[in-house]
């Protein structure tokens, strides 16, 4: 029972981890309806800038500039790409995030190198063991995920406050609504779409900072990106309860399958099993657990 | 001037129905037949066929496959990669272990194999759409990269992961050189563009057209939606196998799963996008576009001059690209084939402007 619990601790917050990535997608598809493939590559210069800012300054001066640089990247992304392609098809608009993709994966190392850094956020990595007078040997758990599932938390909070109470806020959900009925009654869609991006410009910051100190800033960090992808459709795409319960459905699910399914068919299947769990939930429910439901009209 | 279908009349219904009904569209059709089938072989290099003409074809044939599904019935797939590598795995497990068999039966049953495991992936399609759909496919990937890479069978127990193809024996000859190649399958990709061309125009293809236009209006109207999404799931998987099959056999010769990943998927799906959705001519100049830019980015400093390290040179020719990508959606989100379209338009006018 013990190891069991610990498996789906372990799960938990690997989900958070997923949550935060996914987050930064739903934000952007809510205000825009853009799918927004590039942001792992997002994650990748959040803190590929992070990393190397702090070398030469204290962290809260390198922080602010590295959430600088993503608010920038937010107005490039509008002012270059954005605004061109109004009323574009979705797909067209998806393809156009993988161009930004594959710019922002070559700008990154550029400016910043490309050998693996460290961010040390001062966390303690020693694994803790509570619980021990519940349980046999009690519960191992890393003080790490532990922080790292809290700051999720706080941001998740923050931001559902943003959508909610704030006059932008408003904004942001009537843009998502309908972005003509927006725009007339005089809602500005690109100052809208430059905040959007630069709100998950500073989620890809949160979660390049987390994951960087995991597992070091290096290449493939932008990798997370397609972890986080089954995360955003098992949860819908609109929804952002739905990034947080998706990415603890496939962080739970994705270890436990590891931990008792993996050696029955073969190690690896970390990569694809999310993907095969997300498709299941989208048979039952096609829009995801908490997207909208669509009705089709001829 | 030249360009005029005027005093062309059709007497019959099938002149009315032919494929290229403008006279010129013909000539033309036949000057790029001929510059295919014996220009090229005559003047090209061994670099060009080995680098460029063959990827470009057999990429171009996966594109079409692609298109088919994508640009024609409107179901976005990532899974293509996965696809083209159950058609190369499919053929070297037919060719080793029923050694007797002819090499064109291979590649047909290879291509009948990944029909089945596409179909059986679009199974979803009826019930999810659109980017959901999209991500959904992304999990036939991952999915037939990992039964590669892990389930010995597929790979004979080899233990570097990587197998090798045999010679290439059709009709009792070995298609060894790079220009016996490059016709092998120049003959395949323009049998397959017939075949796709005529499947657009027939009931079938207009069933896709439908369906993507509006599925629920298609239903209403009596198409099958499980008929129209499975049997586009299912042509596409035969083009995407057949190509994966050749990508394989032909042009790597040995290969590991690695060749057919997720980036191979992404790929394809530019090269059907930038080429022009639901236009054949698209999957080609889509093709062309993808397969020789990276090796003119590659070669651009080189001609400039500018001594750059490599790392640099990788991060420029990626941003390069990316950049491209966006302003070729921003120039023309319907693809260089519209361009081609516009071209045809304006020369039919000429001299005049409207």
């Amino acid at each position: 029972m013990g190891s069991f619990i610990e498996v789906v601790l372990g799960g938990l917050m690997a989900g958070v981890l997923y949550s935060l990535v996914a987050l930064g997608f739903v934000l952007i598809y809510k205000a825009s309806g853009v799918f927004n493939f590039s942001q792992g590559a997002m994650v990748l210069l959040a803190a590929l800038a992070f990393a190397r800012f702090s070398e030469v300054m204290p962290m809260p001066v390198a922080f602010l500039l590295a959430a600088t640089m993503m608010v920038a990247l937010a107005f490039a992304v509008e002012w270059l790409v954005l605004r061109r392609l109004v009323n574009q098809d979705g797909i067209v608009l998806f393809l156009a995030t993988f161009g930004i993709t594959y710019f922002i994966e070559g700008l990154g190392p550029q400016l910043f190198g490309d050998n693996i850094y460290r961010i040390d956020l001062g966390m303690p990595k020693e694994p803790k063991i509570i619980l021990e007078n519940m349980f046999e040997g009690g519960l191992l758990i890393n003080l790490e995920d532990l922080i790292a599932a809290v700051v999720a938390g706080l941001l998740v909070a923050f931001l559902a406050l943003f959508f909610q109470k704030t006059a932008t806020g408003r904004a942001l959900r009537a843009v998502a609504d309908d972005h003509q009925a927006a725009q007339s009654v005089g809602i500005p869609l690109n100052r809208i779409w430059v905040i959007v991006w630069s709100v998950s410009g500073f989620v890809a910051l949160v979660a390049g900072m987390i994951w960087g100190s995991k597992l070091g800033v290096q290449f493939s960090l932008v990798l997370i990106a397609l972890k986080a992808i089954p995360v955003v459709i098992l949860g819908g795409f609109t929804s952002i309860p739905g990034a947080i319960v998706g990415g603890l459905i496939i962080g739970v699910g994705e270890k436990i399958a590891e931990v008792y399914l993996g050696p029955i068919i073969g190690g690896g299947i970390e990569n694809w099993f999310a993907y095969m769990l997300a498709l299941v939930f989208l048979l039952v429910r096609p829009e995801g657990l908490f997207g909208e439901r669509h009705i089709d009209r001829v | 001037m030249f360009y005029r279908e005027n005093g062309q009349f059709k007497t019959t219904y099938q002149a009315d129905q032919a494929m290229l009904p403008i006279a010129q569209d013909r000539a033309f059709m036949v000057a790029v037949l001929l510059v295919a089938f014996v220009a090229v072989p005559l003047l090209a290099d061994e670099y060009l066929f080995r680098a460029i003409l063959i990827p470009f074809l057999i990429l171009a044939l996966a594109a079409l496959g692609l298109n088919l599904l994508v640009g024609y019935c409107g179901q976005i797939s990532l899974g293509t990669g996965g696809f083209m590598m159950v058609g190369a795995y499919a053929a070297y497990n037919l060719a080793l272990r029923v050694p007797d068999l002819n090499m064109l039966v291979v590649f047909i049953l290879a291509g009948l194999i990944t029909t089945v495991v596409g179909m059986l992936f679009g199974i979803p399609s009826l019930r999810i759409k659109g980017l959901y759909l999209a991500v959904a496919t992304l999990a036939a990937q991952f999915f037939l990269d990992w039964l590669f890479s892990r389930v010995k069978w597929f790979t004979h127990d080899s233990s570097s992961g990587s197998v090798s193809a045999p010679d290439l024996v059709v009709f009792g000859f070995k298609w060894d050189a790079p220009v016996e190649k490059y016709l092998f399958v120049l003959s395949t990709v323009v049998l397959f563009t017939l075949i796709a061309r005529n499947l657009t125009r027939s009931h079938i293809g207009r069933s896709w057209m439908a369906t993507r236009d509006m599925d629920v209006a298609a239903e209403i109207i009596g198409i099958r939606p499980v008929y129209a999404k499975l049997t586009a799931f299912a042509v596409s998987s035969f083009f995407i196998g057949i190509a994966g099959a050749l990508w394989a056999f032909v042009h790597l010769g040995s290969w590991e799963p690695l060749a057919f990943d997720v980036n191979r998927s992404f790929s394809l799906l530019f090269m059907v996008i930038i080429g022009g959705l639901g236009s054949l001519l698209g999957a080609f100049l889509g093709a062309a576009f993808i397969v020789i830019l990276p090796l003119l980015l590659n070669q651009l400093p080189h001609w400039l001059g500018i001594p750059v390290s490599t790392a640099t040179a990788a991060h420029f020719e990626s941003m390069i690209f990316g950049a491209l990508i966006i302003f070729f959606l921003i120039v023309e989100p319907h693809g260089l084939a519209r361009l081609w379209a516009i071209a045809k338009e304006k020369l039919r006018l000429w001299p005049f402007p409207h």
